[in-house]
């Protein structure tokens, strides 16, 4: 079961993949398959299942571009 | 449902113009909490330096005045002493407080000015393109020393959270890092200890935050990170160096 809700506003993403590095379940990767308006492929959640609303992803983007919630 | 994490209220719509990974964007999210958790936002009064964060006025969602370069401890010693109800703080780089400013922060702290100062360390210039800083490390290669810094010609990088705590107008003096979220979580207990020094009237209070620049540095951002552990924090090491608690 998700424990948590990860959103994530695409256009202000840039890209630096920090979120990626502190994600402790490691289930945060660039969507490749989208660009935003800046150009940058966004950053989402491949797993929503496993994440544990820690909310590392959102205390290190750079961007606020991350929002989490616990379930 | 409850709420883990959301963009501050402090901070504007205006989407941040720093470069992908670059830590100005975690430390100004710190700063805007801070003043939002401390009930202060609405009294805020804040001074953008020049630099890469010469932009900040349009980031912080309170009023804000713009300084010349290194001049923003001069401008906030104005504004506190006018309006000292309010609270007042400058977010300046290295090249503008460790350089051009280096006499307004050293005479803002001896005199005790009632005003927080956020100092983000990036060990070089950004917005210039990566020049040399005095907080340039050494053997750290910039465009202005492309070899490598030596000591021989640019002498050793200044350390100016030890310096201004050996003054007695700082009465809360700490250096933190943007590394990990568990560093952050470090660095906002001491800008919001350091608001709490102004808002109780103790003096002078700064925070020196370690931060990246991976354009200029040449990494990616999760690289710049990896650097900053590496060689920054055995330089300028992390920690509390003045707290207004011990000086009753």
């Amino acid at each position: 079961m998700a424990k948590g809700k990860v959103t994530f506003n695409d256009d202000a993403c840039k890209g630096c993949e920090l979120c990626v590095t502190v994600c402790p379940k490691q289930i945060i990767k660039l969507n490749k398959e989208k660009i935003n308006s800046k150009g940058y492929s966004p950053a989402h959640v491949i797993n929503i299942e496993e994440c544990i609303a820690c909310g590392n992803c959102a205390i290190m983007c750079p961007d606020s571009v991350i929002t989490v919630e616990r379930l | 449902m409850t709420m883990v994490y959301e963009k501050s209220k402090g901070l504007t719509d205006v989407p941040f113009h720093y470069c992908p990974g670059c830590t100005h964007g975690v430390i100004h999210k710190l700063v805007a909490e801070t003043l939002v958790e401390l009930g202060v936002l609405e009294d805020a009064i804040g001074v953008a330096p020049v630099g890469c964060s010469v932009l900040a006025y349009k980031y912080f969602n309170c009023d804000m005045q713009e300084a010349a370069h290194g001049r923003a401890p001069a401008v906030a010693t104005g504004i506190k002493r006018v309006h000292p109800e309010n609270v007042v703080f400058t977010y300046q780089g290295d090249g503008d407080l460790a350089s051009i400013g280096t006499a307004e922060i050293v005479h803002a702290a001896h005199r005790g000015e009632k005003f927080t100062t956020i100092f983000v360390n990036n060990a070089i210039y950004g917005m210039t393109g990566g020049q040399m800083a005095p907080t340039t490390l050494i053997g750290q290669k910039t465009t202005t020393s492309p070899l490598g810094r030596t000591v021989e010609h640019s002498g050793m990088p200044i350390r100016m959270s030890e310096m201004l705590a050996t003054i007695d107008g700082a009465k809360f003096v700490e250096r933190v890092s943007v590394d990990t979220p568990a560093n952050i979580r470090k660095a906002k207990k001491a800008i919001k200890r350091a608001f709490e020094c102004q808002i109780q009237g103790k003096g002078f209070a700064i925070v020196e935050v370690l931060s990246t620049c991976p354009t200029n540095w040449g990494y990616t951002p999760v690289k710049a990170l990896g650097w900053l552990q590496e060689n920054m924090i055995p330089y300028y090491p992390l920690g509390n160096f003045r707290d207004f608690e011990e000086d009753k």
